[in-house]
Parts: structure tokens; sequence; C-alpha cells
């Protein structure tokens, strides 16, 4: 075996690339989508409780490669429909898309519960001096409770960024050209299985270090200011 | 929504839910059975002890289920010797890679539920059981183990619900299992939505009886009765 792996090297380098693009796309979506959650899940009204509440259970008790497959192949009619509302000639999720949207799901159910105990974490008190200085709600979230609660929820999200990370490999199901689709393709024309998969596995190892090293460093950089205790 | 189609296809999803059942079952009692040894050689006091674990679940913890299962499935093909060798039989077959695999990926998981558990428990009770005269052995086995079933238990029912989901991956290796069966009824029926939507009630039910049964167990063992501080 050579470094080059029969010529598969720059297609695995690619594979590797688009893995790591669809991670943080679906990471954004997710973080988007576990604010709201959390958000509808801490809020005073009964309806937006309950919308978080069913969100963040059914995505959670469905697997993500129903997600992904649903997604994928459940939104063909839907668009059909959106294209002829558009008047549009065709109108289609592509493999990347079907896959952020529904990791981003996925990711966006568990980030509720993570968001949620963080925003729980803050002391009620801070909540109210912020209506006592006459802060709007919208900025009381933005300057108060949010800075306050990244530092809470970065551990929690950042093993939820592993998952995802490993969940990327399911978007090879739907044919996106990430780790797994192109070790298949290896595969196929070398026909040597273990080689390849063996191969995949240590690129998913190596950004798992990577994506550690950096949770390392971000959970250092947002609890500045507070002095961990040592005896 | 074709509602008639989703009752028509019923008995068949129902078949794959069972399959589902069984490959979840065992994998999570076998990953049990193989993670106590693993768990507690993880959480040992010498380095020695503790490196094949930390290695073994640092790969199987750092590497997506699909690659496992696919090195399992198709990768073992590349050796001669395992091709002519006396497990070929059941290494061919996608239902026993399955098992393996997610039997060898669920024990990572629960050796380090068990790990933290065994962590968990509070030093002075091992120092009375040692106080008392038991030896290692004894602390071991009647001290440490049965407070660390009841730490873990929580975790260890988190990971069965994951497990769950993640046997959705045996499709991937052929296997008819819920997902497997679904992907099945649509390449017939092409209605992807209703049958797909009816798996997923599938899942979210056997969860919920999971999570039930998790429920009575605990009450069973007296978890919360082991937490009073």
């Amino acid at each position: 075996m050579t470094l080059d792996l029969y010529g598969f090297g720059p297609a695995l380098a690619a594979g590797t690339f688009m893995t790591i693009k669809l991670a943080l796309s679906a990471l954004s979506l997710g973080l988007v989508l576990g604010l709201l959650g959390a958000l509808a899940k801490t809020s005073p009204y009964k309806p937006l409780q309950w919308l978080g509440g069913s969100y963040s259970t059914i995505v959670r008790g469905v697997p993500e490669l129903l997600w992904v497959l649903l997604i994928y192949f459940g939104t063909v009619n839907l668009m059909r429909s959106l294209a002829d509302l558009l008047g549009v000639e065709s109108l289609e999720l592509n493999a990347f898309a079907a896959g952020t949207i529904a990791l981003g799901l996925c990711f966006g159910a568990y980030a509720t519960e993570v968001f949620r105990g963080a925003i729980l974490a803050i002391p009620r008190g801070h909540r109210e001096a912020g209506l006592a200085l006459g802060l709007s709600k919208g900025r009381i979230f933005w300057r108060l409770i949010m800075p306050q609660m990244w530092r809470v929820a970065l551990p929690g999200l950042g093993n939820l960024f592993m998952i995802l990370m490993k969940d990327t490999a399911l978007v090879s199901v739907i044919g996106l050209e990430e780790i797994m689709r192109r070790s298949q393709i290896a595969v196929t024309a070398s026909k040597q299985p273990f080689t390849f998969y063996m191969v995949a596995a240590f690129i998913y190892l190596g950004l798992t270090i990577l994506a550690m090293i950096g949770m390392h460093y971000l959970e250092k950089r947002a609890s500045r200011g507070f002095v961990r205790s040592t005896t | 929504m074709n509602w008639d189609v989703i009752i028509k296809w019923l008995p068949r999803l129902a078949d794959g839910a069972l399959l589902t059942l069984e490959l979840v079952a065992i994998a999570v009692v076998a990953g049990l059975i193989l993670a106590v040894p693993l768990g507690i050689a993880r959480a040992s006091r010498h380095w020695y002890v503790r490196a094949f674990p930390y290695g073994y679940i640092f790969f199987f913890r750092g590497t997506p289920l699909l690659v496992q299962l696919f090195l399992v499935y198709y990768g073992m093909a590349q050796f001669d010797v395992i091709r002519k060798g006396p497990l070929w039989p059941y290494l061919r077959d996608p239902y026993w890679c399955a098992i393996i695999t997610m039997t060898m990926h669920t024990a990572a998981y629960i050796a380090e539920i068990l790990r933290g558990a065994i962590q968990a428990v509070p030093h002075g009770e091992v120092e009375a059981a040692r106080a008392l005269g038991m030896s290692r052995t004894q602390t071991l086995f009647y001290i440490i183990l049965p407070r660390a079933v009841r730490i873990g238990l929580p975790a260890y029912s988190n990971e069965v619900i994951l497990m769950l989901k993640a046997s959705a991956l045996a499709s991937t290796i052929t296997l008819l299992e819920l997902t497997g069966m679904a992907r099945t009824i649509i390449a017939r029926t092409y209605l992807p939505v209703e049958i797909f939507f009816a798996a997923g009630m599938f899942y979210l039910l056997i969860a919920f009886f999971l999570v039930r049964g998790f429920r009575l167990l605990e009450r069973w063992l007296r978890v919360d009765a082991t937490q009073a501080r």
C-alpha cells in the first residue's frame, strides 16, 4: 500500500473536505434550530412549549438514517409542486441539501435539550437585573443570557458535534460523495475493502481528534474570567 | 397521506420491527456481557491493564458505525485466511455481521458508562468494605459493581435507545429490519412519505415502551433510594 492508495488518495481527500463542509453546514442549521427549540421550551406560552417539546421528542425518537431517507426521497413531490407554483422547470433537493437538513434537524433536537439546560443554569437574578435596568427582552437575551449560556452549553454541544460528524457517513446512502461514498467507489475499483474502509475509519478518527482539540480551545476561551478552582 | 397503503403494509413493517427488536436485544445484552470486563479493566489502577480497553473504546467511539459495519461485512472478504476459515459461513451472513458489529460497537459505549459508574462509587464505601476485611475481588463483586449498576443504569437505558436507532444502519448491508423493510416496500409502491412515516411511528412506539420498561427496572432496583443524599 502506497500513500496515494492506488491513486484514490486525492478522491478521499476531496471526500474528507465534503464531510467537513456537510458537518459544518448541518452544525449551523442545528444550532439555530436548537436555540429556537430551547427558547420555545422555556417560553411562558403553552403552545410554544408543546411545539418545542414535541420537536425534540419526535426527532430524537426516530433514527437519523430514516430522517436522511425521508427528507431525500420524501420531498420529491413537495419540490415538484413548489416548482409548479414558482413556474420553474424543475426543482429538487440535492443530496447535500437533504443531508444538511436531516442532520441539522437531528442535531437541533438534541441541542434543544442542551440549550434548555444552559438557559435554566443562569440565575434568575441576572434576568431580573436586566429588567430593572430597563433592557428590552431581546436585549436581555442577546447581551445577558446568550454570552453566559455558551459557557455552560459548550461541553454538551461538543459531544453532539462529534456525534454529528460520525452521522455524516449516513449521507453516503443517498449518494453524496463524502468519505464513505468515495471509499465505496475505491473499493469497487480496487477490490480492497478492508484497506479502504480502514483508511476511512482513520480519517474519521483524525477528524474526531481535530474536533476535540478545537473544543478544548473554545472551552478555554469561553471560560475566560472563570478561574477553575484547584486545590 | 394515503392511509390504505400504510394499513396494507403494516404486517410487513411489523415483521421488520421484530427483526429490529431481535438485533437490538441481542446486541445490548451481548454488549453488556462484553463490556463488564472491558469497563472493569478500563477503571484499573495499572496503566497496562487500562491500555487495551482505552484503545478499543477510542476506536469504536471515534468512527461511525457504518464504517465498522462495512469493515466487517465487506472488509473481511479481503483476507483469504478468513474466507477459508471456519467462521466464514457466519462472516458471510449479513445477520451475523450486523450482530457482531453492533455488539462490539455498543460494548465500547457501555464499557465507558461502566467506567464512569465505577469511578462514581463513593470511595468511603470501598474503604469501608476493605476495613471489614473483604478482599479486592469481594469488594468488586459485592460493593462496587452492585453500586455501579445502579449509577450507570440511566445511561445504559439511553444507550439502548441509541442502539435502537443505530440498528437502522443494518439496512445498508441488505438486512430487512424496520428501515430495510420500509425501503423495500417503497421500491414497490413509490410512496416514501407514507411508508417512512409509518416506520418512524414504529420506532417512536418501541422507544416509548423501552423508556417505560427501564423506568420499571429502575424502580425495581431502587435506583432512587441509592441516590438520596
